[in-house]
């Protein structure tokens, strides 16, 4: 057991490490929840590309420099300790790319990888429903099967970045006889295409990115078919696995509010009234990044994340949550004001990696489901009757 | 970059499991609380064969001379079966304490063998040696230094967790010279933070299998949302304690200046969860659990006692403090 990387990791962290340094805007961007931040984090994702740096771990014919697991968490830790932009392609890059990498053909690969990992598609979740939100199985927009693909029809809901973003994937109803989540089917579409409707939904920190997608009758080619027909929960499943597990939420985010949290308690002279609460969050932020290397040490030895990664999820949701709360109690009055507030303290920061955190619990499947996976797939418990 | 128990490791500690599982279990626990040693001393025999009461002792005194990670292991698998007595004390405090001392030959080999048990007080956050009766050398560790301490005359005190006995120690023995108590008494905090974490996984595995076996309303208690969630913040607390508990072990091993940060920090976490799954597992076992008759208050006050032995929570929690406000954010276990 040890923590030493190789020379070659450590080359690698120091080569990002310099870019970034030199790269990374001196003025953060404006919020790539608005329109006017999506065009600049877009172009921010095309200057990562370009240097080689938007899709680390993936292999390098669709962009990406092979890295390894242990280099991608350095990756991201260095990133985030920059300050960099956060990545307005993370849904396509973090969730629909390791589903794609398991499920995807050789030729849809080819066809949308190096597209995402440049930034020109940007992607967008089309899950949730109305009535299926972490009850994915209960999904009603269905598809119709009409020479050459699909007609997709229904409405998606809670959809981040929606309004602005190229494409979407979605889990769709393909068999309506079939029980439950034995009749879905995996589905990729233009957010552009005849019969799309988007509509934005202004979220708890007022970005309007948030959106609902309206789909009649639209058309999807068989080409666009993710996994085979009718395996889409399957399909999902793998993403779900990511976005709960390793890739959506990697430590180095947390590490970097813990590092700023303690900084800003010793700016203000480590308020005793605070002490215990800044010292929890910043060993929450370790314990996160450790069992992510044990994690990753596992996955490279040939285990595969299971339900454990819902212990992760509720993890670091609870201790993004905790983060911040400790940060605001921190800042005293000066909590209260608006991250576009001009006098709010450190830029804003806290303040909208508040409101942010809050939705932790809810996406990615609600902590209530995640700890009845933990108990009954982890642990062994009786199942919930369903 | 492997940051995982090995195989190796793993079965080490399997055998270490399957040795205790073997031995008599609660039964040695509840004859030691009752002041018969016998059943222990023979449990103690056969790890000493095992070789385990040397994993931190120098092949030269006969030992094992394994790390950290490998030390705590068998402290979690020892707090996981409930042993009492100084495990802690002779297997991890009293080695690390006479480390390359002239005092050294007088001591290791014999506990090392596990022919002799040796325990120990710090004035400031151990006061009283555990189960001075039962050791055949007791040490006394004030402010730097160490002395070998006289038997204590009278009766000990009584710890909340029956099978522990506390007793104070007289100053004033032969003093330990180049005795390395700093350094023996973060040992112990880590140590006690690898026993709490076993406590907290024993009280996590006997409550999902209570919850499974008993009903209620027709179903086993296990079914109901309530009680899953209750134990599922059990295995996060201890899932989040563990990695804490390994990173501390290779700051120590590596003699990082920020080592004792990081075993206050494994000491906090685990100290939490074994805290929280005894709370946790009496809610679930109910009644049945606030019996004395009930195996579960083994585990359940040696949770409370090792939380407040071995350093406060709210001092380990300042040790951090000061040491991030001096600064000293280098990440836990490099």
């Amino acid at each position: 057991m040890d923590l030493s990387f190789t020379a070659d990791d450590i080359a690698f962290r120091d080569e990002v490490r310099t870019w970034l340094r030199e790269n990374v805007p001196a003025e953060p961007l404006p919020s790539l929840e608005t329109e006017r931040g999506f065009a600049a984090h877009r172009e921010w994702e095309r200057t990562l590309h370009a240097a080689g740096l938007s899709v680390v771990s993936w292999p390098v014919e669709f962009g990406g420099r092979n890295a390894s697991l242990v280099r991608w968490l350095l990756f991201e830790e260095e990133y985030y300790a920059a300050g960099a932009p956060g990545r307005v392609g993370q849904n396509g890059i973090f969730l629909l790319a390791p589903t794609m990498f398991e499920h995807g053909t050789p030729e849809q690969q080819r066809r949308l990888l190096p597209r995402m990992a440049s930034g020109e598609d940007v992607w967008a979740q089309a899950w949730s429903e109305p009535e299926a939100g972490s009850d994915l199985a209960g999904i009603r927009s269905r598809a119709r099967r009409v020479p050459g693909g699909w007609r997709l029809s229904g409405q998606k809901t809670w959809s981040s970045r929606a309004a602005f973003a190229d494409r979407a994937f979605g889990l769709f109803r393909s068999d309506p006889d079939a029980q439950r989540h034995r009749g879905l089917t995996y589905y990729l579409f233009p957010l552009d295409a005849e019969g799309v409707t988007v509509r934005p939904i202004g979220r708890l920190d007022g970005k309007p990115a948030f959106a609902e997608i309206f789909l009649d009758e639209v058309f999807v080619p068989d080409a666009d078919v993710l996994g085979e027909v009718g395996a889409g929960w399957r399909v999902a499943m793998s993403t779900a696995g990511s976005e709960r597990g390793l890739s959506l939420r990697s430590p180095g985010r947390f590490l970097a509010a813990a590092r700023r949290l303690v900084e800003s308690w010793n700016a203000r002279g480590g308020d005793p009234a605070v002490r215990d609460r800044v010292v929890d969050a910043w060993i929450g932020a370790q314990a996160y990044r450790l069992a992510t290397f044990e994690t990753v040490t596992k996955v490279l030895d040939g285990a595969s994340i299971g339900p454990e990664a819902s212990l992760n999820k509720v993890f670091w949701s609870e201790l993004d949550i905790n983060l911040h709360e400790t940060a605001l109690e921190l800042l005293g009055p000066e909590a209260e004001l608006a991250a576009d507030s001009p006098a709010a303290p450190d830029g804003g920061i806290w303040a909208d990696g508040y409101l942010f955190s809050l939705a932790g619990p809810i996406y990615a499947g609600t902590n209530e489901i995640q700890r009845n996976v933990i108990a009954e797939r982890v642990l062994g418990l009786p199942r919930e009757p369903r | 970059m492997k940051f995982a128990r090995t195989t190796g490791q793993l079965d080490m500690a399997e055998a270490l499991r399957a040795l205790l599982d073997s031995s008599g279990g609660a039964a040695v626990a509840r004859s030691w609380a009752d002041g018969d040693q016998e059943p222990w001393r023979r449990v103690w025999d056969r790890l000493g064969e095992m070789g385990l009461c040397g994993v931190a002792v120098p092949h030269r005194h006969g030992g094992l001379e394994l790390d950290s990670v490998e030390l705590a292991l068998c402290l979690e698998e020892l707090g996981y079966a409930g042993l009492p007595g100084p495990c802690l004390e002779s297997i991890a405090v009293v080695p690390a304490l006479l480390a390359d001392t002239d005092a050294e030959q007088d001591w290791l080999p014999a506990l090392a063998a596990g022919r002799a048990v040796a325990t120990a007080a710090f004035t400031e956050h151990v006061p009283r040696a555990l189960d001075a009766d039962a050791a055949a050398v007791l040490f006394r560790c004030d402010g730097d230094s160490a002395a070998v301490a006289r038997r204590p005359d009278g009766a000990p005190e009584r710890s909340i967790d029956p099978t522990r006995r506390l007793w104070k120690l007289d100053s004033g023995g032969t003093t330990i010279a180049g005795a390395r108590v700093a350094a023996a008494f973060d040992v112990g905090v880590l140590g006690c933070a690898a026993q709490s974490l076993g406590v907290a996984r024993r009280l996590l595995d006997t409550s999902v299998r209570y919850v499974g076996e008993r009903h209620q309303f027709g179903r086993p208690v296990g079914g109901f949302q309530a009680v899953k969630h209750h134990v599922a913040n059990v295995a996060l607390k201890i899932e989040f304690a563990r990695p804490l508990l390994y990173g501390a072990c290779l700051s120590l091993d590596s003699g990082a200046e920020h080592a004792p940060r990081d075993v206050s920090a494994a000491k906090l976490a685990a100290a939490e969860a074994a805290h929280f799954a005894s709370r946790t597992a009496l809610q679930v076992h109910g009644a049945i659990g606030y019996t004395a008759e009930n195996d579960l208050q083994l585990w359940l006050t040696k949770a409370t006692a090792l939380r407040s032995a071995w350093g406060t929570a709210a001092w380990h929690r300042r040790r951090v403090a000061d040491a991030l406000a001096d600064g000293c954010t280098a990440p836990i276990g490099s």
